[in-house]
C-alpha cells in the first residue's frame, strides 16, 4: 500500500512539470498553429535564471527567501524571453507556420549551446531550504516534501489558467481564437495580442517547469528542458492538440505510467509511454483533432 | 542547349573533381586542418560527404513529400548500432551484419511509419519524434549490454574488411562517404522522377486535391518515408565504418534537428541543396571548434568569446536568418537571379500548407 501512494504521489510530482510545459504548448499550438520547439529553451532559461540570481544572492537573507527571490528571477526571465522571442521571430512570420517552426528549432539550438557555453554543461544545484529534503508520513509511505511543491505548483496553474480562460476577455478571446482563429480576425478582433500573451504565458509556466525539475531532479543541465519537452509533446497529442484539460488528465496519465512501469519493470517506463502513445493512435486517431481550450 | 549539357555534366564533374581529391597533396590554410591527403583533412570531408547524404534522404521526405518527420534520426542510428551489434557482439561477419542493419531499419521503417502516417502534419512530427526518443532510451539502458549504453560501442575491427579500417586506410573511407552520397543522389533523383515521385511532390502542394483525384496518398507517404529510411539506415552504417563505432550522439533528437537545419540552410526540395547544406554543416560544426579555440578568437572580449566559441549557438543563429533572409537556401541564391523570388517561395507556401492542413481550415 504504502508502494502505491508513493509512486502515485511521486509520479504526479512528475506529472505537474509534464502539465506545466505541455499547458504552454498546447495553448500555442491551438492558438496559433505553431509547435514551439523553443519551449525546452524557456524551461532552460528559467531553469538557469533562477540558479544565477540565487548564487548572486548568496549570503544575503534565509534561504528559503533567497530561493523564492531566484524563482521569481527565474520565472520573469522565462517569461520575458518567450514574449521577446514571439515579438521578434515569431511575428515576423505570422502565418507561415513551417518557418516558424524553423526558427524556434534554431532558438533551441542556439539557446542550449550557449546556455552550455556560458555555464558549462556540468550539472548545477540549488540551495534548497531544509524542510525540501525531508520526509512526510502519508499511510505509511515517506513522501519527499518536494512532490508537495510541484503538485501544488501545477494545480495552481492549472486553476489559474481555467479561470483566466473563462472569466476574463482575452481568455475568451484565446478560446474563440483556438475554436475558429478566422471567424475572432473577421469579427475585428486582434487576435495578435493574444498570441503574445499566450506565449508569455507559455514561457512562465515553462520557466515553473524549469526550477521545479532543478528540486525534483535535485539538479539542472542545459539539456533538461529538451527531454522535458518530448515528453510533453507526447502529453498533448495523447490529451488532444489545444485541450488545457486534457493536457492535465494526459499529463498524469502519462507520468503515472511511466513510474508504475518503471518500478515493476526493470526501466522501461519511458518505452511504455511512447507504447501508450502509439496505442492512443492506434485506437483514436481522431482525438488528435480535438481543439478546444 | 549548352546550357543544359553544363548541368548534366555538372554531377559527373563534381564527383570526378571529389574522387581525385586524396591524390592532391596540397592544403588549403587554415580552412582544411591538413594537406587534402592527410588522414585528419580526409576524415573531415568523409564525414561531411557522408552527412550530405543522410541530409538528402531526410529531403526526400521533408523537401519533396512535405514529411515534417523528426525522427530520422532513428533510421540513421538502427544502421549504426545494428550493424555494430551483430559484429562485435554477435561475431557474425561484415556482410550478414549489413543485412540485417538494412533490414531492420526496413522494417522499422516500414512498422513505425504506418502508426505514425495515422496522424499528419504537426502531430506526425510530434510522433515521429516521440519513437525516436523511444529508440534513443533502448540504446541508453544497454540491453543485455549490447550497445554500450553512454559508454558508445568501438566495433570489433578484425571482422571489418581490412580496407576500411585504421588511419592509412582513411582515404578509402572518403571514397566510400563519396560513393554513398552519389548513390542517395541517384536513387532520390530518380525516385522524384519516377511516377510515385511525381505523386509525392503534388502530395507536398495539396495533399486534399490528390485525394480527390481518387489516389490512396498515405500508401505513397509510406513509401517515401520507407525510402528516406532506408537510405539514413545505409549511411549509417558507413559512419560505423568512418568513425570506428556507435555512440549516443546519433540517436539524440537534436540530430534530426540538425539534419532539418541542413536541408533548410541548403535548400528543401532540391537535390543539390541538402548535399550542399549537410556538407557545409558537417565541416562547419567541426571546424567550428577550431575557430573557437583560435587566438583570434580567444583574444576577444568575453560576451563575443562565449558564443563564438559554441559552434551550434552560430549554426543556429545563422539557421534562423537564413529562414528569414534567404527562403530557398544557399541554392536559392542562384535561382533567385534567374527567376525571381517566385519559384523560392513555392516550397514555402506548399509546406506550410500541408503540415497546417488537415486538422483545420486555413485560417
Amino acid at each position: 500500500m504504502s508502494t502505491v501512494v508513493l509512486l502515485t504521489i511521486t509520479g504526479l510530482g512528475l506529472g505537474a512539470m509534464y502539465f506545466l510545459v505541455a499547458s504552454g504548448l498546447s495553448l500555442i499550438y491551438g492558438l496559433m498553429g505553431v509547435l514551439n520547439f523553443a519551449h525546452g529553451a524557456f524551461i532552460t532559461v528559467g531553469a538557469y535564471g533562477a540558479w544565477f540570481a540565487e548564487t548572486k544572492l548568496s549570503g544575503i537573507g534565509s534561504v528559503p527567501l533567497r530561493f523564492l527571490a531566484a524563482s521569481v528571477v527565474g520565472l520573469a526571465a522565462g517569461t520575458c524571453f518567450a514574449t521577446l522571442v514571439e515579438l521578434v521571430l515569431i511575428r515576423p512570420l505570422y502565418l507561415r507556420h513551417i518557418e516558424q517552426v524553423l526558427v524556434t528549432v534554431g532558438v533551441s539550438l542556439a539557446t542550449v549551446a550557449l546556455v552550455e557555453g556560458i555555464w558549462g554543461s556540468d550539472p548545477k544545484f540549488y540551495v534548497l531550504p531544509p524542510w525540501f529534503s525531508g520526509t512526510t508520513t502519508v499511510a505509511g509511505a515517506y513522501i519527499p516534501n518536494d512532490r508537495w511543491i510541484e503538485i501544488a505548483a501545477a494545480a495552481a496553474v492549472l486553476v489559474g489558467l481555467l479561470t483566466f480562460l473563462r472569466f476574463t476577455r482575452y481568455g475568451l478571446i484565446i478560446r474563440a481564437g483556438v475554436e475558429n482563429r478566422a471567424m475572432v480576425t473577421a469579427l475585428g478582433i486582434d487576435v495578435k495580442r493574444a498570441f503574445t500573451l499566450v506565449f508569455a504565458l507559455g514561457g512562465l509556466a515553462a520557466a515553473l517547469a524549469g526550477v521545479l525539475s532543478g528540486i525534483y531532479f535535485t539538479s539542472i543541465t542545459p539539456e533538461r528542458g529538451t527531454s522535458l519537452l518530448i515528453f510533453a509533446f507526447i502529453v498533448i497529442v495523447i490529451g488532444g492538440l489545444g485541450s488545457i484539460k486534457g493536457s492535465a488528465v494526459a499529463s498524469a496519465a502519462v507520468a503515472l505510467t511511466q513510474q508504475y512501469v518503471n518500478y515493476y519493470s526493470t526501466g522501461i517506463g519511458d518505452l511504455s509511454v511512447v507504447l501508450l502513445l502509439a496505442i492512443v493512435l492506434l485506437a483514436r486517431p481522431a482525438q488528435l483533432a480535438g481543439r478546444t481550450a | 542547349m549548352s546550357r543544359r549539357v553544363a548541368r548534366l555534366l555538372l554531377a559527373p564533374a563534381v564527383l570526378v573533381v571529389l574522387a581525385l581529391l586524396p591524390e592532391l597533396g596540397f592544403g588549403l590554410g587554415s580552412v582544411l586542418p591538413g594537406p587534402l591527403s592527410s588522414p585528419g583533412t580526409l576524415q573531415l570531408l568523409a564525414l561531411s560527404l557522408l552527412f550530405a547524404g543522410v541530409a538528402l534522404s531526410y529531403d526526400l521526405l521533408f523537401g519533396y513529400t512535405g514529411l515534417l518527420s523528426f525522427g530520422h534520426a532513428l533510421y540513421f542510428a538502427t544502421g549504426v548500432y545494428v550493424a555494430n551489434i551483430a559484429v562485435t557482439d554477435w561475431h557474425w561477419g561484415f556482410a550478414e551484419a549489413c543485412l540485417v542493419a538494412g533490414a531492420a531499419g526496413l522494417l522499422l521503417a516500414v512498422v513505425v511509419g504506418s502508426i505514425s502516417l495515422r496522424t499528419s502534419g504537426i502531430a506526425f512530427a510530434m510522433v515521429t519524434l516521440a519513437f525516436a526518443q523511444a529508440g534513443a532510451i533502448v540504446i541508453q539502458k544497454n540491453p543485455h549490454s549490447w550497445t554500450g549504453g553512454e559508454q558508445g560501442l568501438g566495433y570489433d575491427y578484425t571482422r571489418i574488411p581490412g580496407a576500411f579500417v585504421g588511419v592509412v586506410n582513411t582515404r578509402n573511407l572518403y571514397w566510400l562517404a563519396l560513393g554513398y552520397a552519389a548513390a542517395v543522389y541517384l536513387v532520390v533523383g530518380w525516385a522524384v522522377r519516377s511516377s510515385p515521385g511525381h505523386v509525392w511532390q503534388a502530395i507536398r502542394e495539396n495533399e486534399r486535391r490528390v485525394e480527390v483525384l481518387g489516389l490512396r496518398t498515405r500508401g505513397y507517404k509510406l513509401l517515401s518515408f520507407v525510402l528516406g529510411s532506408f537510405l539514413a539506415t545505409v549511411g549509417g552504417i558507413v559512419y560505423l565504418l568512418v568513425v570506428g563505432g556507435s555512440d549516443m550522439s546519433v540517436t539524440a533528437p537534436d540530430f534530426t534537428l540538425a539534419m532539418l537545419v541542413m536541408v533548410v540552410l541548403g535548400g528543401s526540395g532540391t537535390l543539390w541543396g541538402p548535399l550542399l547544406g549537410g556538407f557545409l554543416y558537417t565541416y562547419a560544426n567541426q571546424r567550428l571548434v577550431a575557430v573557437g579555440g583560435s587566438h583570434a578568437v580567444q583574444s576577444l572580449p568575453g560576451f563575443l568569446r562565449t558564443p563564438l566559441s559554441q559552434p551550434l549557438f552560430v549554426l543556429g543563429v545563422l539557421f534562423i536568418l537564413v529562414v528569414f533572409f534567404l527562403p530557398g537556401g544557399i541554392v536559392g541564391i542562384g535561382a533567385r537571379g534567374r527567376s525571381g523570388a517566385h519559384g523560392l517561395s513555392r516550397v514555402g507556401s506548399s509546406l506550410r500548407a500541408r503540415v497546417h492542413g488537415g486538422a483545420e481550415d486555413p485560417a
